[in-house]
């Protein structure tokens, strides 16, 4: 064993850290996020069990934020990993150079988003019905709009992620992984909102997809839907989308004019 | 003497500037069909940036290009240019996980190339592809990746070629085929091809016209012949070499 090749090892991992903020963002990324989420849970299930309140249905509840949480996840990935993909393979550029414009690349995008996000959504609610008997349909008329909601925000959360990878680059790369979950604690995914402390409730209000699992754990408890939760999330999404599309614009301009798009892959 | 009629591709005092670094400077040129304009320069001269710009991937600090007589900068127009050319980089790879034949097909809806099965079939016949067709890309050799690279390339039957280094990774007798079919088919397709390489003997073999970069800038411009003659030298390997040490001529 030489310590020298062993510290120069290390060394070349610590380098990376160095050079690449996300990457030491990411050491504390993950944990804090778990924290968050599973603390709130606790804090959820705790707070029924000393309230004395009837336990809902946590089987549904949990499943089907799951399989929800899943399609926001999918569609932002459908968006930022084929985009990645490209750049991986060093092909971004023979895309450039043919007639395909840049509205048509982010259509293509959003196809492959949505042939991920309905492949996940068919064998999740299959698996779950098979081994939990939970069937999500029980949602009924309102999981359409549930589901358009949380594409739509995979939708702005994964081109936003990718006009970052555009400027920045392979160290941004992180972001298509985890900027997602950034959203989960706020969107109140697994536990009401009044389980956050106010600031955070403040914060979900401008989170489309909150109203969605409020609205998912209404219905699956029986209550019944506040409409304007859907009317909300749509709207909030809409502006989301739009301002995250001139993002996306100006950003590929710029990185144009920088002369950056040429190093995508290196 | 330079083919006849209107250039295909007119620059006109293009420059680029990366925050202070000037990398291309106030550089002018013209390509013609039926000619292969070789564009010549050490590491940094400017080669692969005015290329980019030519292509729209990055954008000129100032300057002119007209492109079939149409401004790439616009997006309408930058769309009906690049349907007539194409490009290929020994640096720009194919995707990977796709078979041979699935990837020209992906460039053949992009090209919107009509028969698309034919035309892929004649240019795996033509690259020498038939064993590799139904192969992943990422189990092809360098020369077996070039090739595809080419008949990517190809792919539109552009009336434009922009090449970057296209022979870097192939053996000799390859890159000799590679040249005699370029020579071939600007003939044949009255083709206006851009080249570079860092290969100077095949510089002078396949340019009709050079164009030769130093710090951004034109410093030579004529046959291969005139370029070697401007420099008193015996070849173009021997300008480079002058070139690139800066040795005052």
């Amino acid at each position: 064993m030489s310590f020298r090749r062993i510290s120069a090892m290390f060394l070349r991992h610590t380098y990376l850290y160095r050079h690449s903020f996300t990457r030491l963002i990411e050491i504390v990324y993950w944990p804090l996020l778990d924290l968050l989420l599973w603390g709130f849970v606790s804090v959820y299930i705790t707070k029924l069990t000393s309230e004395g309140q009837t336990a809902p249905n946590f089987l549904a509840i949990f499943l089907g934020a799951l399989i929800l949480w899943d399609i926001l996840f999918r569609s932002q990935q459908g968006i930022s990993v084929s985009f990645l993909e490209e750049v991986w393979a060093r092909n971004f550029l023979n895309l450039f150079v043919s007639p395909l414009t840049i509205g048509e690349y982010i259509v293509s995008l959003m196809l492959v988003s949505l042939f991920k996000v309905v492949v996940v959504f068919l064998v999740s609610s299959l698996l779950a019905w098979l081994l939990y008997s939970f069937n999500l349909f029980i949602i009924g008329i309102y999981l359409l709009p549930f589901m358009i909601n949380l594409i739509i925000l995979g939708w702005s959360i994964g081109l936003l992620t990718t006009a970052f990878i555009l400027r920045f680059g392979q160290q941004a790369e992180v972001l298509a992984w985890g900027i997602a979950f950034l959203f989960q604690p706020v969107s109140a995914v697994f536990y009401p909102l009044s389980v956050l402390p106010d600031f955070l409730q403040v914060a979900a209000r401008f989170v489309p997809a909150s109203y969605v699992f409020e609205g998912m754990r209404a219905v699956i408890m029986g209550q019944s839907f506040p409409a304007g939760y859907l009317v909300r999330a749509m709207t909030l999404n809409l502006i989301y989308l739009i301002l995250v599309l001139l993002f996306f614009f100006r950003m590929f301009k710029a990185v144009r004019v920088k002369g950056l798009l040429v190093h995508m892959g290196e | 003497m330079r083919p006849e009629g209107s250039p295909v591709l007119e620059v006109n005092k293009l420059s680029k500037s990366f925050n202070s670094f000037r990398a291309v400077k106030e550089v002018s040129f013209e390509l013609y069909r039926g000619e292969i304009l070789g564009l010549l320069g050490p590491n940094g001269a400017g080669k692969t940036t005015i290329i980019h710009m030519l292509l729209g991937l990055t954008l000129p600090t100032s300057g002119e290009i007209r492109i079939f007589g149409l401004n790439p900068e616009k997006s309408r127009q930058r769309e009906k240019i690049l349907g007539r050319m194409n490009f290929s980089s020994t640096y720009v790879a194919l995707p990977y996980s796709l078979k041979v034949r699935e990837s020209l097909m992906v460039f053949a809806g992009l090209y919107g190339v009509k028969k698309p099965r034919q035309k892929i079939d004649a240019l795996i016949e033509q690259f020498d592809l038939k064993d590799s067709a139904n192969k992943a890309v990422r189990t092809l050799s360098s020369g077996q990746m070039t090739r595809l690279n080419l008949a990517k390339a190809f792919i539109n039957d552009p009336e434009i070629l922009l090449l970057d280094e296209p022979t870097a990774s192939l053996d000799p007798d390859i890159a000799d085929r590679t040249r005699n079919y370029l020579i071939e088919v600007k003939k044949i397709k009255n083709m206006a091809i851009l080249y570079t390489s860092h290969n100077m003997k095949e510089m002078e073999a396949i340019s009709d016209h050079l164009l030769f970069l130093h710090h951004g800038e034109i410093i030579a411009r004529g046959t291969p012949a005139e370029v070697v003659r401007q420099f008193r030298s015996e070849n173009l390997e021997e300008v480079f070499l002058k070139i690139a040490r800066e040795v005052e001529v």
